[in-house]
């Protein structure tokens, strides 16, 4: 196995990708980057440095650098797969999802229930997004629960290099519209990554640790924090089962209830606002669901209800912390 | 331009269809039968047709929310789009659609839309698709006077000059969008080929309701596009007989307007005194196709009535293709 980070495991698997199947195809702001300038194509390939090398490799037909028209890259990613093709489309930031809503919502997530089952629509979205680097309210937001409540649509938020690999392979070779968020503070994150052909199923969490104690359900860089939530309460004894949810559509509801009819206690860590989100949505489930299991109300770790700030003080004030994830399991175990 | 017999038989009988059509729609509304927003297509049939009847199976089409006619001027199964209007089984999209969404990817229609400019970018990459395979093949986006004041369509236009893929652009001006004036809404002095070219868009300006004029335009644009120059653009001059949607009392059209209109400009009457006119086909010709429509239409209304209606238990198929 190879040691990559996220960034490198998603052009490297773009690379891959696209040389097995030629109708892929890779389109938005920059993806090739310098074109109409001095510095030409390829002067950044891709402002996230996620698609260096694509442009020269498979050339300007299967590469296209758009102009800065979300609804027109998105809209065009709904055509394009709709006649055949497997657009990658690429949003910058999730936050423009606003821009282009309507392409993803009312378009490509309907169009195969809306004609009756007779289409397909292999469209994946890739969303760079997450709090953590001071890019403030429009810039930064977590908007995954939003995509998930809308039927039509897969959503996938990958936490490490292989999930990377795995997760955005199954996204390309299936026939849904995929949300791919990436999170940008994660793209350095390194690990081991299988070699050749890597699917990860969707559906299916993660089980990063298991404890026994106090069930912690988080997705993207959530996890990470809880891992760290987890190793400070294990100095007391405390064992955390830590499920990563790769993918929030679909839900792996069973891995959850099943956790949490074993510790019969809930910690949802969810990195934005607590209204109508994914923390709210899981906590419902398993209260419906578990509800004989639980021996405490379930807890959610969320954002406060307001925009992300810019401040470095203040946007860490905001971001659910392992310090708040710690104390919500201690909260949730020394309920009686 | 020549148009052989058989051509010509064929257009007018798209044309009548789509008329046929859209007359026993408003008939059969009445009857409480169809549900949900019916947009009838009626009077701007010889634009849908002198295009469609010039495109291949596989060069594809955006259309809007007043679809119909598009639908069957590329050839989608009239019985089917009746059923489907009805909100039956058998319906071209099971039932799910209605008529503000019909699609039928099989003929390269990839969909009637609920959003005004909506269509647009798909169109573009309908094109994206159609370069890369390299085959000659087209996309297609309908437009309103409605639609070519959104942002997705300013949008698209410029994507598909950046890329210059084989997109056409057509504008249907029927001086309407809902119940607005195009005087009042289009701000380029009504102009919207204009906007195209503002693009760096080659246009073109017809009478959309003259079936030739509008046929042979579509002629050059296809010849211009298919040889790879990029896309292209029309602004067509058309009417629409009936209200934005069924039900609608038109309070704002002007006293004698739709008479007018019906009298001076249908592209159906034209289009038999031009053919008779020039002794190319005759009124017997006509009236034959004429009397078979009647009968196609009758069949599909009456064999939407009697279909099945969806089964509630489908109510969730098919929003994925695979949901593990």
């Amino acid at each position: 196995m190879a040691i990559m980070n996220i960034r490198e495991a998603i052009v490297s698997t773009l690379h891959a990708e696209m040389e097995r199947d030629s109708d892929i195809i890779l389109l938005g702001e920059d993806v090739v980057g310098g074109n109409g300038t001095a510095g030409g194509p390829e002067a950044i390939g891709g402002i996230w440095g996620t698609s260096p090398g694509l442009w020269k490799k498979f050339g300007p037909e299967r590469v296209i650098d758009t102009p800065i028209s979300e609804s027109a890259i998105i809209g065009a990613a709904a055509g394009a797969a709709l006649s055949g093709k497997r657009p990658v489309a690429e949003l910058m930031f999730a936050d423009f999802v606003g821009v282009s809503l309507d392409q993803i919502w009312n378009q490509m997530a309907k169009f195969r229930y809306m004609f009756g089952g007779k289409t397909k629509c292999p469209a994946v979205v890739r969303l760079v997004y997450g709090a953590g680097m001071q890019t403030a309210a429009q810039h930064s937001q977590s908007v995954y629960a939003m995509l998930t409540a809308m039927p039509g649509l897969k959503v996938v938020l990958p936490t490490t290099p292989a999930d990377a690999k795995g997760l955005l392979t199954e996204a390309l070779r299936g026939d849904d519209p995929v949300m791919f968020f990436e999170h940008k503070t994660l793209y350095g994150v390194k690990g081991e990554v299988p070699d050749g052909d890597h699917r990860q199923r969707f559906g299916e969490a993660r089980v990063v640790r298991e404890g026994g104690d106090v069930t912690v359900v988080a997705c993207g860089r959530m996890v990470n924090f809880s891992e760290k939530a987890a190793d400070a309460v294990a100095k007391d004894g405390i064992g955390i089962d830590l499920l990563d949810l790769r993918t929030t559509s679909p839900l792996d509801e069973d891995a959850i209830l099943e956790s949490v009819e074993q510790t019969g206690r809930l910690v949802v860590v969810d990195e934005s606002p607590p209204r109508c989100s994914l923390a709210a949505d899981i906590a419902a489930m398993v209260t419906e669901r578990a509800f004989t299991s639980l021996k405490a109300p379930p807890a959610m770790v969320t954002a406060p209800h307001s925009p992300i700030p810019f401040a470095r003080n203040l946007e860490r004030a905001w971001v659910p912390s392992p310090q708040k994830i710690e104390d919500a399991v201690r909260r949730v175990l020394a309920f009686r | 331009m020549q148009l052989n017999r058989d051509e010509l038989l064929g257009a007018y009988r798209r044309m009548k269809t789509i008329r046929e059509f859209e007359e026993r729609l408003h008939e059969e509304i009445k009857t409480g039968e169809i549900g949900g927003f019916t947009h009838l297509y009626a009077g701007q049939e010889a634009v849908a047709v002198g295009l469609c009847d010039q495109l291949t199976i596989d060069d594809k089409i955006v259309s809007t929310h007043r679809g119909h006619g598009h639908c069957i001027a590329k050839g989608c199964d009239v019985k089917g789009m009746m059923k489907e209007i009805y909100g039956r089984a058998g319906g071209l999209c099971k039932g799910r659609a209605g008529s503000m969404h019909i699609a039928d990817l099989d003929v390269g229609m990839l969909g009637a839309n609920g959003i005004v400019g909506g269509g647009a970018p798909q169109a573009v990459g309908a094109a994206i698709a159609a370069r890369i395979d390299g085959k000659g093949r087209v996309g297609v986006t309908f437009s309103g006077d409605g639609a070519c004041n959104q942002g997705t369509t300013f949008e698209a236009m410029n994507l598909a000059v950046v890329t210059k893929v084989p997109a056409i652009f057509v504008f249907e001006n029927n001086h309407y969008s809902e119940h607005t004036g195009d005087a009042y809404a289009v701000g380029t002095n009504r102009d919207i080929a204009s906007r195209a070219e503002g693009f760096g868009m080659k246009a073109w300006r017809a009478n959309g309701c003259d079936f030739f004029e509008t046929y042979a335009a579509f002629t050059e644009i296809l010849e211009y596009v298919r040889a790879g120059n990029g896309p292209a653009a029309i602004e067509l001059d058309t009417e629409r007989y009936y209200g934005h949607f069924e039900g609608d009392p038109q309070r704002y059209r002007g006293k004698g307007e739709l008479d007018r209109i019906r009298a001076e400009r249908d592209c159906l009457k034209a289009f038999r005194a031009r053919v008779t006119g020039a002794a190319l086909l005759t009124d017997a010709d006509l009236d034959t196709i004429d009397a078979e429509v009647l009968a196609l239409i009758d069949e599909a209304v009456a064999e939407a009535r009697a279909d099945e209606q969806p089964d509630p238990a489908t109510v969730a198929d098919d929003v994925y293709v695979e949901y593990y």
